[in-house]
């Protein structure tokens, strides 16, 4: 405001002033915050305490914040034949661990040559790999190499292949590396270690937090990947979790069926809605109990991505 | 030039630098194959856009039919409205997804408690961790007719129930809501970083001088944020052509009655390509919102080198 009348004030006043804004201020800041906050995590706490209802009063009633009839029944079920959710369970955990590994271990490698500031052609290979994230070909042509070039569909590999490198990973990948002093390169080649072996005994163990960083980042994305499965996968004992999960959401008929097949209920007392939510949260478990523990990896992947990106 | 070259090469022949850096070349070469196979070779698929595709005759034994894919999808009107739907969308989410976030960010630096702040972080970043199946599920917990949330409490209210899956008009609002949900997180984190950064000997002096604390936030904080907003809207906008597959098929699905309002280049080259089997028509929008990407996105690393050299992409 008018900055001449608060100078002629006493230190004082000034700060009594100023204790009043910031007063204004952390109210303003703490209900924003969690109001945004309640945004936020409102939607898993309606999904958990819809799977926790009774599937007569969700009919009835509808979804609601507070059940006003607990039951597990939904959840009694799932695991009372899980066949085929565990079965989904494991081609993910398989594909995500596959995945990470080689993928982390090709973009690694691929940034520390392209981090090598000897590597004569390291601007040429930079922009080969870079310029597929300015164009591509779309959809139609990746999805025919992939289809009738490569065999790939109904594989487990087209689970793993699409998603094993990543352009913007190994650009944050490089610049963490070119942050490693040259001479440790230099010195080793002296003692006449090769490039290979200087990246996997020397580089690697340095990199770890951003190798930590880098492998959360890809183990997520096939964790929650579903498009490559909706694009290439027919047979149901291929399907990863979230695809899965996608196709019951889709497809309750098609899980009353299965559940009719093997004996677990009759046609009228599947609990389809809660079900549903259900599964939702069985599919999303282990990320919102891995999520307070792998959280600030993703924050220091961030912020070197928008230091450096 | 040529000279230069011969001259090198004498020297110092291309081969002996092979040879020189075969280690580092064979440790390249999964990458190299990598991005021939699924990015490359594909780029070449193009020449889809120009034919008539038959199973028999492949990519390359196809005839040509000219520009008729291309006629055949702006003839339908479609191009159009998924070009349309795909820019004003994500304008929107750049203009309300940055705004929510600078504004979470500025709030959760001043803010004094530890304990929240840490808490506020780790819960506002969840949505960001689950897949757009799972966020679809939650979509159907919200709108669904007959046992949606938002219906109960509407009937709680003594309200009409709203038809959200039959009323495309609705989707732009659900969307917008939806994407500052799901990056909220991440862009205010990002933004946190950037507010941290700022030299605190400015607030300091500013203090000394006599500015309140809103004076602070809008005098220091907001103008030191602006490059990073800048250079962050910027590389948005070069993506401004690219929907959200994930997003828009998980929350819209194959419903038709919702197109007219959500509808993107990506879901209509998609469903195209899977459910009509049009694959050269498809083949034609694909290339054509590849040739819309790349011209905005060399626009927009032009305007950042314009703007700040060193935060350019190339």
């Amino acid at each position: 405001m008018s900055s001449t009348t608060a100078n002629m004030k006493t230190p004082e006043v000034i700060r009594k002033r100023g204790n009043k804004d910031k007063m204004i201020l952390a109210i303003i800041g703490y209900v924003t915050l969690t109001v945004l906050a309640i945004f936020c995590i409102f939607p898993f706490i309606l999904v958990v305490s819809s799977s926790l209802s009774e599937e007569s009063t969700i009919i009835e009633k509808g979804f609601q914040i507070f059940p006003s009839a607990f039951s597990t029944e939904a959840y009694s079920l799932l695991f009372k034949y899980p066949e085929e959710m565990l079965r989904a369970y494991g081609i993910t955990i398989s594909v995500t661990a596959i995945g990470t590994l080689f993928g982390l271990f090709l973009t690694s490698m691929t940034a520390y040559v392209l981090s090598r500031r000897d590597f004569k052609w390291r601007g040429r290979f930079s922009f080969f790999f870079f310029f597929t994230t300015l164009f591509s070909g779309g959809l139609v042509p990746w999805y025919l190499m992939i289809v009738n070039y490569l065999h790939l569909k109904d594989t487990l590999l087209v689970l793993i292949l699409p998603l094993l490198m990543n352009v913007f990973y190994i650009i944050v990948m490089k610049s963490f590396m070119s942050s490693i002093p040259d001479a440790i390169t230099e010195s080793a080649k002296i003692d006449g270690a090769g490039d290979f072996r200087i990246f996997m005994q020397l580089i690697v163990p340095l990199s770890k937090p951003a190798l930590a960083t880098i492998g959360l980042f890809i183990a997520l994305a096939y964790w929650n990947d579903w498009y490559n499965a909706l694009l290439f996968i027919s047979k149901s004992e291929l399907m990863p979790l979230q695809y899965y999960l996608y196709k019951m959401l889709g497809n309750m008929d098609g899980m009353r069926k299965a559940m009719m097949a093997s004996g677990a209920v009759v046609n009228t007392d599947l609990p389809t809605e809660s079900l549903k939510m259900a599964m939702t949260i069985v599919a999303t478990g282990p990320i919102l109990l891995a999520y307070p523990f792998i959280q600030k990896y993703f924050v220091t992947g961030l912020t070197i991505g928008a230091v450096k990106g | 030039m040529e000279r230069g070259f011969k001259m090198k090469q004498k020297q110092h022949g291309f081969w002996d630098d092979v040879k020189k850096y075969r280690s580092l070349l064979l440790m390249l070469v999964p990458a190299v194959l990598f991005f021939l196979l699924f990015a490359y070779i594909p780029m070449s698929g193009i020449i889809l856009a120009f034919k008539q595709y038959d199973y028999t005759g492949g990519v390359f034994g196809s005839p040509w039919n000219g520009w008729d894919n291309f006629k055949f999808f702006f003839n339908s009107g479609d191009a159009w409205r998924v070009t349309r739907n795909t820019a004003l969308y994500n304008i929107a989410f750049i203009v309300v997804n940055n705004v929510v976030q600078i504004f979470a960010a500025i709030l959760l630096f001043e803010v004094a408690g530890k304990w929240f702040r840490k808490i506020t972080q780790t819960v506002l970043f969840l949505p960001y961790f689950i897949s757009w199946v799972v966020v679809g599920a939650i979509a159907y917990n919200l709108f669904n007719f007959d046992v949606g949330t938002i219906n109960v409490l509407l009937k709680g209210l003594g309200m009409q129930p709203v038809d959200i899956y039959n009323t495309a008009s609705y989707w732009p609002v659900i969307l917008v809501v939806v994407s500052a949900w799901k990056t909220l997180g991440y862009g205010t984190i990002m933004y946190l970083a950037a507010i941290t950064s700022i030299d605190t000997e400015m607030y300091e002096a500013a203090e000394i001088d006599g500015a309140n604390i809103f004076q602070r936030i809008m005098k220091i904080t907001v103008p030191n944020l602006m490059p990073t907003v800048i250079i962050l809207v910027l590389l948005a906008i070069g993506n401004v052509f690219r929907g959200d597959f994930g997003m828009f098929y998980n929350m819209v699905g194959n419903n038709g009655l919702l197109f007219s309002s959500t509808d993107v280049i990506d879901t209509f080259v998609f469903r195209s390509l899977t459910t009509s089997n049009e694959i050269g028509m498809s083949a034609a929008a694909g290339f054509y919102q590849s040739l819309l990407g790349f011209v905005t996105i060399m626009l927009a690393n032009y305007a950042v080198r314009k703007y700040d050299k060193d935060r350019a992409l190339f």
